[in-house]
């Protein structure tokens, strides 16, 4: 495996621990007696609540209608009565709306035989349509709403279809699953979205830690005759974000703040790929999804499909509960994920994993003067000088930090992950841009 | 294994919620373990007294450490590895049979003035450990620039010598002719040659160098393993060497300074370095200049000093240049048979310069649009 294709600048190799999970299938997780559905599970406006105290939902019922252009819809992931709505904390730490529904009748879909639609006779904007009717976003973490991405601006062409199923978060490998297990259906997902955008060519960028998931892939392509490229990439995080990706497999940089639509290009996590399959063949909206459940701390380890709205606290207890004291749960990758301050925080559309570490695995760096050993700037993917902005920040020079492409940096954790001095850069860069955020209005 | 009902307070922190294992003590002390075995040779050949001299530039670094960060009533740093570590650089440089006075001047101007006046680890702009014998230098310089010959010459006492660089600096100021270069001009005028560097040499260029049809003059092996009057920590270019590769191998240096440095220097000596000796253009002896004094010593371990050089790889390499541009100048023209200390500081200074000057490309960069 020489010569595999990778990005350029930075990065580093963390130990990915995924032997934990990576051989275990996919189960369905408990139907939760109590769903707590967030109405913002998205990047832009929450969704607008349709329903009420008392009313009666089914299973993948509109709850919420997405209010404004950025903003998805959002399903019930049970049948049941609405208890009320809400103010929640996500696993992100922010505040949301909520509807609460208590499970109550039937099912209406799961354990049924469902109906295959046929798709291929739809024009590229009904598929369109039904993507963004059925709330499906970005799975891979960012949860931008994808009708929103997948409705191009006149006048640009979409030249790559990049289907990213890198999954480079150690711990992580929900999405390893999913190409495992459901490799035709990620295909034909493929198809649906090679209708809806027509690009020229159509990548899948799999990092070569997984190398059955490679040649599965490969296999199925072949005996389908798909025009479809599977790329092997070399190990390196953070590989999995869109632009790291794309400059891997394209050889072209986004320009600083701009999308990867400005290079041609639209990116897709093999998650979101899958749910748009179910969504446009079985109409089914975005209601469940897979999310690694792992770390030193739980008992049995492993993948698993969760409605969302399913508290972290009753899926660790699915999943065998605590086998060691946690010192720190993170909902997401343990690179770029939240630690949590509670486990009532509900399961999203965009929550990968669910990492309980106990106090063996938690380093918690002791900070000491930075030394400039530049270490920061050689591991930062993007070509920015993390010690720098970071002191900008801390003496609250943020026009300074701003120059130096303070809005490039996308917290992927490289620098802090080998400052020698333990210093908290990434922190450091989230309050910088919320000092400038809070500066401009 | 129990399962646990009732859990702890949670830890909650930003992210990333992992660490590589690399903390600012383990690169000190990994520094400090790579030079131990040229500190070794140092105290075999220069004798038990280099020792006392090593020992007192640690102690009184790491006492003024001690005393200074108790005053200012910070958390200690005593254990961080960085006072020892200077404290262990004054001792390699500094003469085998210094008074034990000056190391100690040296480690305490080092850390006291040049470290934490400017704010502690992180914030000196100058190599403490270079700026303390720099210190030194000027103000005893005769006790600083008198060397004893190492045991392995075949003396029995403590004998006072010249060192190779001090014997070329001293004897060029009257040479008029001409000979190949340093090598030559110390062989014409009697600097000897140990025994072991005949044996070594005859048999490398029996055995090895004939393979090229080549030859090398006696006394390189010498300088190489360290058979020379010089600093305590600085002689035994092949010991050192081993140290950095282990701290390559570690990547707690990196390739940039060092390949600069030591490249520019020896551009620059292979040039113009035979012109003195009447060899004309392009026939310096880059070998004898790289081995003959402390910049082996001060490319690997004191010039890559991380608070002290600049942040990037470009930077890196023009502070390694310049370095290397100086202790030519230094070393051929100046006043002393050395120039690394110097030459490194000099570059110290401009760090700050470097680092606002030159920034690592960014991803995505966009040019400026004319308006």
């Amino acid at each position: 495996m020489k010569n595999l294709k990778t990005f350029p600048k930075g990065g580093v190799h963390p130990r990915d621990y995924k032997e934990l999970t990576n051989k275990v299938p996919i189960r369905n997780a408990i139907v939760p007696s109590e769903a707590v559905i967030p109405l913002q599970q998205h990047i832009g406006a929450p969704a607008k609540s349709l329903v009420q105290s008392g009313d009666k939902v089914s299973e993948g019922m509109l709850i919420g209608e997405a209010s404004g252009f950025v903003s998805a819809n959002v399903h019930s992931s049970i049948p049941g009565t609405v208890k009320g709505i809400e103010k929640v904390y996500l696993p992100t730490g922010m505040k949301s709306d909520a509807v609460v529904v208590e499970l109550e009748g039937e099912f209406e879909r799961s354990g049924k035989e469902l109906e295959r639609r046929d798709w291929r006779g739809k024009s590229p904007s009904e598929l369109l349509e039904k993507v963004k009717e059925m709330g499906i976003v970005g799975m891979g973490g960012a949860t931008f709403p994808t009708h929103v991405k997948y409705t191009i601006k006149k006048g640009s062409k979409v030249e790559f279809f990049v289907v990213n199923g890198v999954e480079c978060e150690p711990y992580l490998t929900a999405d390893h699953r999913i190409m495992l297990e459901r490799t035709d259906d990620i295909l034909e997902g493929v198809e649906i979205v090679r209708k809806i955008l027509n690009p020229e060519v159509v990548l899948i960028g799999i990092e070569a830690n997984k190398p059955d998931a490679i040649s599965l892939m490969e296999d199925r392509i072949e005996a389908k005759k798909l025009d479809i490229h599977v790329v092997p990439l070399k190990l390196k995080y953070p590989q999995g974000d869109e632009k790291q990706l794309l400059k891997a497999l394209t050889g072209r940089e986004v320009p600083s703040g701009g999308l990867p639509l400005d290079i041609g290009a639209v990116v897709s996590n093999v998650g979101t790929v899958l749910s748009i399959f179910e969504a446009v063949v079985f109409d089914k909206p975005l209601i469940e999804r897979v999310v690694t459940v792992t770390g030193d701390a739980i008992a049995k380890p492993g993948n698993l499909k969760v409605r969302v709205g399913t508290r972290i606290g009753d899926l660790i207890e699915d999943a065998g509960g605590f086998v060691k004291m946690p010192l720190k749960i993170i909902a997401g990758g343990p690179m770029m994920g939240f630690a949590q301050v509670d486990l009532n925080s509900p399961i999203t559309k965009g929550t990968s994993g669910i990492i309980a570490l106990s106090k063996e695995r938690v380093k918690i760096p002791r900070e000491t003067p930075c030394i400039h050993c530049g270490r920061c700037i050689r591991v930062c993917p993007m070509g920015l000088s993390p010690t720098r902005l970071y002191k900008w920040i801390d003496h609250m020079y943020i026009d300074e930090a701003l120059s130096e492409g303070l809005m490039d940096c996308k917290e992927c954790g490289s620098c802090a992950y080998v400052c020698p001095a333990g210093i908290p850069l990434v922190q450091g860069m989230k309050l910088g841009k919320y000092l400038a955020k809070s500066k401009k209005v | 294994m129990e399962k646990i009902e009732k859990i702890d307070q949670l830890l909650v922190t930003t992210s990333p919620h992992l660490k590589d294992s690399m903390t600012t003590s383990k690169i000190m002390w990994s520094v400090t373990a790579s030079l131990i075995p040229a500190g070794i040779w140092g105290v075999y050949v220069f004798g038990i007294y280099s020792l006392y001299v090593l020992i007192a530039s640690i102690l009184s670094a790491v006492l003024t450490e001690y005393v200074i960060v108790k005053l200012l009533g910070k958390p200690s740093t005593l254990w961080d590895g960085s006072a020892f570590l200077t404290g262990l650089l004054v001792g390699y440089n500094m003469p085998p049979s210094i008074p034990l006075y000056i190391p100690v001047v040296a480690s305490v101007f080092a850390i006291a003035v040049v470290k934490h006046t400017f704010g502690g680890l992180g914030h000196n702009w100058m190599n403490p450990a270079l700026a303390g014998r720099v210190f030194v230098m000027f103000s005893w310089t005769g006790p600083m620039t008198t060397w004893l010959v190492p045991r392995t010459r075949g003396v029995t006492d403590a004998v006072t010598g010249a060192s190779p660089l001090g014997f070329i600096k001293t004897g060029l100021l009257t040479f008029k002719g001409h000979v190949s270069g340093p090598m030559e001009f110390m062989k014409v005028n009697g600097y000897p040659f140990t025994h072991s560097d005949i044996v070594i040499t005859s048999w490398l260029n029996q055995h090895i160098f004939s393979l090229w049809g080549a030859k090398i003059p006696n006394g390189y092996v010498d300088l190489f393993l360290g058979n020379i009057p010089g600093c305590i920590g600085e002689v035994s270019a092949l010991l050192l060497l081993l140290g950095a590769i282990y701290l390559f191998a570690k990547k707690i240096i990196t390739w940039e300074i060092p390949v600069a440095y030591l490249g520019s220097f020896a551009l620059f000596v292979w040039v113009l370095g035979g012109l003195r000796y009447g060899a004309g253009l392009f026939h310096g002896d880059v070998v004898f200049h790289i081995f003959a004094g402390g910049i082996v010593l001060g490319a690997f371990f004191m010039a890559t000093d991380m608070v002290t050089s600049p942040l990037t790889r470009k930077g890196m390499i023009i502070f390694g240049i310049g370095a290397g541009f100086f202790t030519y100048l230094i070393r051929f023209f100046g006043a002393f048979p050395e120039g690394v200390s110097l030459s490194i500081i000099l570059m110290n200074i401009l760090v700050p310069l470097l680092n606002r000057l030159i920034r690592p490309k960014r991803f995505g960069e966009v040019k400026e649009e004319k308006k």
